[in-house]
């Protein structure tokens, strides 16, 4: 693989032929003869070329190292006019560089360098024109002689003989690094003899590098191994306890390290130190903390570095990396070197001889380093320029970019400038809940009232839950599972039936998309503290700030530029939940619903192109769209997330399976087992109808959780060679006609680069798969304008999806502040979206012609026309529906209601058998429900145009309003009348049956009196006084009288009179008044009249007149006389007055006073309060009661008395008034 | 009327093992002049009610039940004129309404074939005139309907008088929420409306379209005409509160009596609590945009 890279070197071979070469298998009419004469023996090493390259890259890179003492500057280097800006103290930019891929073959030395600067492109015009740059010719020199090849050079190096020609060059000894000067009794091997093996680093690790993450993403498999602050897919779960065996033994290696760099911290002052301004590096103490300054001059091979960074950019342009921003990030970590691990002195000598060879280290020194990024950054000008307003102000203000490109610098500023500011703030993700919706949640919708009240429970169950995990997830020590579990699943136990799951979840899915939609809500640490404004505050106060909030804020991992799936934020709780709850019915319930709602989403009509407009206006259109566009495509990558979480579940292990055998079985086993959701066709569909922006970014996340036997299945492995086909034709260069959109590029790159670095897809997947590239042709129906042509993807979704691009401006802040990059804050906020409703399928469209005339009618107008219409439709259609529900169905229920009432009266109280009643009435009403659909036609045609015609703008022209309004009623009416014909019958008869069964529960006990007695006169201000207080007042009087009391307790008459006429003006009011309330109250006064007639009452006063005086008595017993016949609107129950007890009163009162009982009852009659039998009853009864003889015969006296007394008009009442003290006396005296 | 739980807990330390008499509230007030009379009536009530919450056990088991009604028995031949009952009640610190219960209910099993329905005692407590005591007739003061009567009215805490009480001073709470709903153009729904149309769980008052009380969103407002304590805090957060929020979202709940500040907590999590209707509501502009 080497020899290609010479022979690149040597410039036998263009840049541009080798990318050809390397991607594409078919030789190509382009190349040059010779070209191709050199590379075709190589041929069958071809696709080993990039992962060669890259691990060559990392390799060579390695040196790139935080510790040891400072080097001493290269002559040049060090007097250069601009000082490089000393950081503070490193941070983990560089990261042990070990391979990122299994190397199959080893560096070989010299090469020559040939120019072509900015060669390579795809599908340069050709050699001539690359090749003339312009590196110096001298460097040329005697690269052909020392062409030897890879194994012969390796022999000097492997054999570390000291003054070999690969050491020649390099810098001054670093007795730190154990590479070089390994403790006595290991094997001493040459710098440039790195093993494949090496993984780590194996100097004692700094502690800033143990801090920062990136460095992982160089181990391979890179992500296995990153400690994630949110909880990763592969950890906290009942199956998956560690991690996969290589990265165990790594995280023990890591351990030992940790403990060596404790001993070292115990030495050494931590890095806190304040950055020095000056250029020059500082004493040894903290001198390994600072930055090397770089320095063009100092550059040691600009040909060959020049070279490198072509054949590298071409393979980023190429698509030939599996993940274009992790080689950015590699790129600005080497553009932010802190310092090159020293060599020995003699190094330094120019070693003419080596120059060319990939035997000598490809960077020497930091100036190198910075040299090469820079050259690659120069031609990822475009994808830098789509990077976020703070990563390109880091970028265009980094002071060794400006040193070594100011075109670059000033391309990056202007980019910066014109790049819109978006500093936008995050909602709080606070929970939302699911609103109740009676159409899909009320008792109808259940097969039970047990389901319903079920339902009601679990609801609030699972909220409360909810709540808890908010306020306790982040507490150190709390387990979901131990404090949530049981409850979890106790509920989970309750829903028994399958109506039920389906409902729950229901609710699940809905709340997941509420509360984790919005990226606010996924949010948690990562996505962000530190609000964007600090960005864009320049360099030195962001300096500032952030050892600041480094001190304030504890330090926190992110991911790394290739995080492993996690559920970050509120996700973690539905994680969580389905694990606890582990129930079966459960996750196939949600499978279903997800897959389901996962097909609607993506099939959802997205905006049209509206090519010729380009003013402000369409540019509304766009917003709303791309928004839309958005919310979609975050809410089908959290199904999808979660769909192939539940999907995998059952599957998901720690590590794949030990043994061939044993992994041949189970994949014999798992090819048998449909897929959860067909993703292969929806991804060929997809591609087909251009719409991959939409659809595979969701597929990404469901493949991203599965387990590491799905890339092998037959099925998954198409889905995978699809996406590797497509990841290598996003080629970002192209543009035109038929191209995707840059960004939506991007976006794609981003996330499927992403994918390839999961530690379930094998790494060797995206090198080994060697399809027809060329034969990628997705023959994309007709649909000329699909998804993928038009700019639905702008920066906000892209960091929105890919949150681990910021880890690019993250590096390049903690190279401003010097400090590492450990509590992620940099990563911009996102705008959350909106949690509207994702609206409607368009209807069906009717058949024939006018399907098609209308499809052509919306061809050529704005797409706004064509969703206004079909908005209108969809509400228009529903809301007549619910008109016809509340006027039509709803007369025929009071039809039924009145039929029934009338079939009751006939057939007496009992009304026969309900079943049967329900018959003859359904039978009856229901031919009326024909009338629906004329009724619904109607209120269709009457609303639909005006809805248009408020909806479109003012300007619409005539004729496109009106065939917009004709279409309009005739979707409406369509999805009206198709729901009216299917239903009405079956709604008609729920009604009815609803309404009888209240009717005949309604005949029972209580015939619901009410009614609209209730309320007082129009001028009522409300003033009486409560209903409460006077019961309450009522009451004390009851308590006085009934006793105990103490002496000085007592009424006034005055205070009883007020209270009566209280009552009165309440009980006219009855604004406040309550049936019970009133009820009670009618009890309680004649509670009051049975004390007043047995005189009762304890009265206020001299100790003498404690009894109410018998005109003021006979004033309260009129007053209540008034109210029982003129104000209560509930039965009074006057019988009472007769009852044993109260008439046993007046046993006990000496004298006994029968003239009061006598006149309340002869005013009874009087009133029509009473009949004169029905008391003539209770007098009777009253007479059975044992009594002690002397009252009895009182008792009887009366009631001769009151049946003697003949029916007298008021006047004469007055005389048997006067008449009956005396009679009273004498009952008493007898 | 907001209290601090300290303000609070000075209250219900001057409450432990207080009879649930007139007299007893009469001389709370004097205690705590500057408190309304509603709002220590209510606090009262609830502070009793937790007392026989816990003591309620004790007072019935058999042997409790049993020499009771020996006591009532004998206090009734001694002597006509005292209030035995309430003497007993407040003796063994039990609420006089519940005592008669107690005793009714022991009585009747005595004198009925037929051990008496909970719906005919509560009935009979209702109403005591419905109460058979012909058999001690001949002493009115002895009859067991005129004590109970005397039960019920001399407590203020239990009873069905009482239970009608806190009724009507709930609805009247709920009608005057409605006038002002009214009176500031506020559209909702009721709870009979909210039923009607299936929900299952239906606070007072939904508003159709939300407002902002004090910068927080108001979905649906629930009244509630009692000091809101800790105890009956959280059993409303966990029976309706959480449950209307997880329907309807955030709303407001009004304690007429008031309640402890401390139990304010949950406004940002959509429970906002008031001790009377919100002065300053923000209600969404219609305005031209």
């Amino acid at each position: 693989m080497a020899a290609v890279l010479e022979s690149l070197l040597r410039e036998e071979v263009s840049v541009a032929a080798a990318v050809r070469w390397i991607a594409r298998s078919a030789q190509s009419s382009e190349d040059d003869p010779g070209e191709a004469a050199a590379l075709s023996p190589l041929r069958p090493l071809r696709k080993e070329f990039v992962p060669f390259l890259l691990n060559f890259l990392r390799e060579q890179s390695s040196r790139v190292l935080p510790q040891g003492p400072p080097t001493p500057a290269k002559a040049p280097g060090s007097s250069a006019a601009l000082p490089g800006r000393p950081g503070g103290p490193p941070r983990g930019s560089r990261g042990a560089r070990s391979q990122l891929f299994p190397p199959t073959q080893l560096p070989s030395p010299a090469a020559e360098v040939p120019s072509a600067r900015r060669g390579g492109r795809r599908r340069g015009p050709g050699p001539a024109r690359e090749r003339g740059g312009r590196g110096p010719a001298g460097l040329e020199e005697g690269a052909g002689g020392e062409g030897l090849p890879w194994a012969a050079s390796r022999r000097p190096r492997g054999s570390g003989s000291p003054g070999s020609p690969s050491l020649a060059r390099s810098d001054p000894p670093n007795l730190s690094n154990l590479e070089e000067f390994p403790p006595v009794g290991s094997v001493p091997l040459g710098p440039a003899g790195t093993k494949p093996s090496r993984r780590i680093n194996p100097t004692p690790v700094s502690e800033e590098r143990s801090l920062s993450k990136p460095k992982t993403c160089f181990t391979s498999p890179p992500i296995n191994c990153v400690p994630s602050s949110q909880p990763s897919v592969l950890d906290t779960s009942p199956w998956g306890h560690g991690l996969p065996p290589g990265c165990r033994s790594l995280q023990e290696e890591r351990e030992m390290l940790r403990k060596e760099r404790s001993k070292q911290l115990q030495q050494s002052p931590t890095p806190a130190c304040p950055t020095p301004e000056s250029g020059s590096p500082l004493p040894s103490r903290i001198g390994n903390l600072t930055a090397e300054p770089a320095d063009p001059a100092g550059v040691s091979s600009h040909r060959r570095l020049e070279l490198v960074a072509l054949i590298y950019s071409s393979c980023l342009a190429e698509n030939l990396v599996p993940n274009l921003f992790l080689e950015l990030f590699f790129i600005l970590q080497l553009l932010t070197a802190r310092r090159m691990v020293a060599v020995k002195d003699s190094d330094l000598e120019p070693s003419p001889g080596a120059l060319d060879s990939l035997e000598s280290p490809l960077f020497q020194s930091v100036h190198d380093c910075v040299f090469f990024a820079v050259q690659v950054l120069e031609h990822q000008f475009q994808v830098l320029s789509c990077l976020d307003k703070g990563t390109l102000k880091l970028l265009a203000e980094n002071e060794r970019l400006l040193c070594f490109s100011p075109a670059l610098q000033g391309r990056l500023q202007a980019a910066y400038e014109s790049s819109v500011a978006k500093v936008s703030l995050a909602m709080p993700p606070s929970a939302q809940a699911v609103s109740f919706q009676p159409e899909t949640d009320n008792r109808a919708n259940f097969s039970s009232d047990r389901a319903f009240h079920t339902f009601k429970k679990q609801r609030d169950v699972f909220y409360e839950v909810l709540r808890e995990w908010e306020d306790h997830h982040e507490q150190p020590g709390w387990d979901f599972e131990k404090g949530l579990g049981s409850r979890i699943r106790a509920m989970m136990g309750q829903l028994s039936a399958a109506c039920s799951h389906s409902h729950f979840v229901r609710l699940f899915q809905k709340q997941l998309l509420q509360m984790c939609q919005s990226p606010g809500g996924a949010g948690g640490p990562v996505l962000g503290e530190a609000p964007d404004v600090l960005s864009m505050l320049g360099a030195d106060k962001l300096g500032r700030l952030r050892r600041l909030q480094e001190r304030l804020v504890a330090p926190q991992s992110s991911g790394g530029p290739c995080p492993p799936p996690t559920f970050p934020g509120c996700q973690g709780f539905f994680r969580d939940f389905i694990l606890s709850a582990s129930s079966f019915q459960f996750n196939q319930h949600l499978m279903d619903s997800l897959s389901l709602k996962i097909r609607e989403l993506n099939g959802l009509a997205l905006p049209q192109p509206e090519p010729s407009d380009e003013d402000g206006e369409s540019d509304v259109d766009w917003q709303g769209e791309r928004r839309q566009f958005a919310v979609v495509l975050l809410s089908l990558r959290l199904l999808a997330k979660f769909l192939g979480f539940v999907a995998f579940l059952p599957y998901r292990g720690p590590e794949p399976p030990p043994t061939r055998e044993l992994q041949d079985s189970i994949l014999a086993l798992r090819s048998q087992v449909p897929p959860a959701l067909d993703v292969l066709a929806l991804l060929q569909q997809g591609l087909r109808a251009r719409r991959a922006v939409l659809t595979v970014p969701w597929l990404v996340e469901f493949l991203s959780l599965a387990d590491h036997i799905v890339p092998m299945l037959d099925y998954y492995r198409s889905v995978f060679t699809l996406l590797l086909h497509l990841h290598r034709s996003l080629v970002l260069s192209k543009e035109g006609e038929g191209e995707m959109c840059f960004l939506n590029k991007l976006l794609l790159l981003a996330v499927l680069g992403w994918l390839f670095q999961i530690p379930t897809v094998p790494e060797d997947l995206f090198f080994l798969e060697e399809g027809q590239l060329e034969a990628f042709e997705v023959d994309t129906v007709a649909s000329e304008h699909g998804l993928d042509g038009m700019p639905v993807v702008d920066q906000h979704l892209l960091y929105t999806c890919c949150p681990y691009i910021g880890e690019l401006r993250k590096l390049l802040a903690s190279w401003v502040s010097g400090s590492s990059a450990r509590s992620g804050g940099f990563v911009r906020k996102i705008t959350p979206t909106t949690t509207t409703s994702l609206g409607a399928q368009p209807p069906r469209t009717t058949q024939g012609l006018q399907a098609q005339l209308a499809q052509a009618f919306f061809h050529n107008q704005p797409p706004s026309l064509r969703r206004t219409v079909e908005f209108v439709a969809e509400r228009i259609g529903s809301n007549c529906v619910k008109h016809i529900k509340a006027t039509l169905v709803a007369d025929l229920v009071r039809q039924a209601e009145s039929l029934l009432q009338e079939q009751l009266v006939m057939q007496g109280q009992e009304g026969g058998d309900p079943a049967q009643l329900l018959e003859s009435l359904c039978s009856q009403l229901c031919p009326h429900g024909a009338q629906a659909l004329t009724q619904g036609r109607e209120f269709c045609q009457k609303k639909s145009p005006g809805a248009v015609r408020a909806l479109l703008p003012e300007e619409t022209p005539a004729a496109v309003l009106s065939s917009a309004e004709h279409i309009a009623v005739g979707l409406a009416t369509e999805k009206a009348c198709a729901w009216l014909s299917a239903n009405i019958t079956a709604l008609i008869r729920r009604e009815v049956k609803a309404a009888v069964s209240r009717l005949l529960r309604a005949q029972g006990p209580e015939p619901a009196a009410r009614g609209e007695r209730r309320g007082c006169s129009r001028a009522c201000e409300h003033h009486a006084p409560l209903p409460s207080h006077l019961i309450s007042e009522i009451k004390d009087v009851l308590s006085l009288a009934a006793g105990p009391r103490d002496p000085e307790e007592g009424v006034s008459p005055e205070h009883l009179e007020q209270l009566l006429g209280q009552l009165g003006q309440m009980l006219q009011c009855r604004q406040f008044l309550c049936p019970p309330a009133e009820q009670h109250l009618a009890k309680c006064s004649v509670e009051l009249a049975s004390l007043l007639v047995a005189d009762q009452i304890p009265v206020l006063g001299p100790p003498a007149q404690h009894q109410l005086d018998r005109g003021q008595a006979r004033r309260l017993l009129h007053m209540l006389l008034s109210l029982w016949k003129d104000n209560f609107q509930v039965p009074v129950p006057l019988q009472l007055l007769l009852s044993p007890r109260n008439v046993g009163l007046l046993a006990d009162t000496r004298p006994r006073e029968w003239d009061l009982l006598l006149f309340l009852l002869r005013e009874l009659v009087e009133k029509g309060l009473m009949g004169q039998t029905e008391i003539e009853a209770c007098l009777g009864s009253l007479r059975e009661a044992q009594w002690p003889g002397d009252f009895s015969e009182e008792l009887a006296t009366l009631f001769n008395l009151f049946l003697a007394e003949p029916h007298v008009p008021e006047p004469q009442l007055r005389a048997c008034e006067l008449v009956q003290p005396n009679r009273g006396t004498v009952l008493a005296q007898s | 009327m907001i209290l601090t739980k300290a303000q609070y807990d000075e209250i219900a330390q001057c409450l432990v093992s207080v009879p649930p008499t007139r007299q007893s509230l009469r001389k709370l007030k004097q205690r705590f002049p500057s408190q309304s009379q509603a709002t220590l009536l209510s606090i009262f009530s609830q502070e009793y009610q937790k007392h026989i919450k816990r003591t309620h056990a004790k007072h019935h088991t058999s042997e409790a039940i049993e020499s009771y009604y020996q006591r009532y028995l004998n206090g009734v031949g001694k002597n006509g004129a005292a209030p035995v009952l309430l003497e007993l009640a407040n003796e063994v610190d039990y609420a006089p309404s519940l005592m008669a219960r107690i005793i009714l209910e022991r009585f009747l099993q005595e004198h009925e074939e037929t051990p008496p329905s909970k719906s005919v005692i509560n009935s009979m407590l209702r109403d005591p005139s419905q109460i058979p005591d012909g058999v001690l007739a001949n002493q009115v003061y002895q009859s067991p309907s005129l004590i109970c009567l005397q039960c019920v009215v001399n407590d203020c805490c239990y009873g069905p008088l009482v239970d009608c009480i806190k009724h009507a001073i709930g609805h009247e709470h709920e009608v005057l929420l409605r006038d002002l709903l009214l009176e500031k153009n506020l559209s909702f729904l009721d709870e009979d409306q909210l039923r009607a149309k299936g929900y299952d769980k239906t606070p007072d008052f939904i508003l159709q379209v939300p407002v902002a009380v004090e910068g927080h969103i108001i979905h649906w407002i629930e009244s509630k005409a009692s000091f809101g304590d800790e105890c009956s805090h959280h059993a409303y957060l966990h029976d309706q509160f959480w449950s209307y929020w997880n329907r309807f979202g955030p709303g407001l709940v009004i304690y007429w009596y008031g309640f402890i500040q401390e139990l304010d907590c949950n406004r940002d999590r959509g429970i906002l609590l008031k001790a009377c209707f919100p002065t300053d509501i923000v209600t969404l502009c219609h305005g031209v945009a």
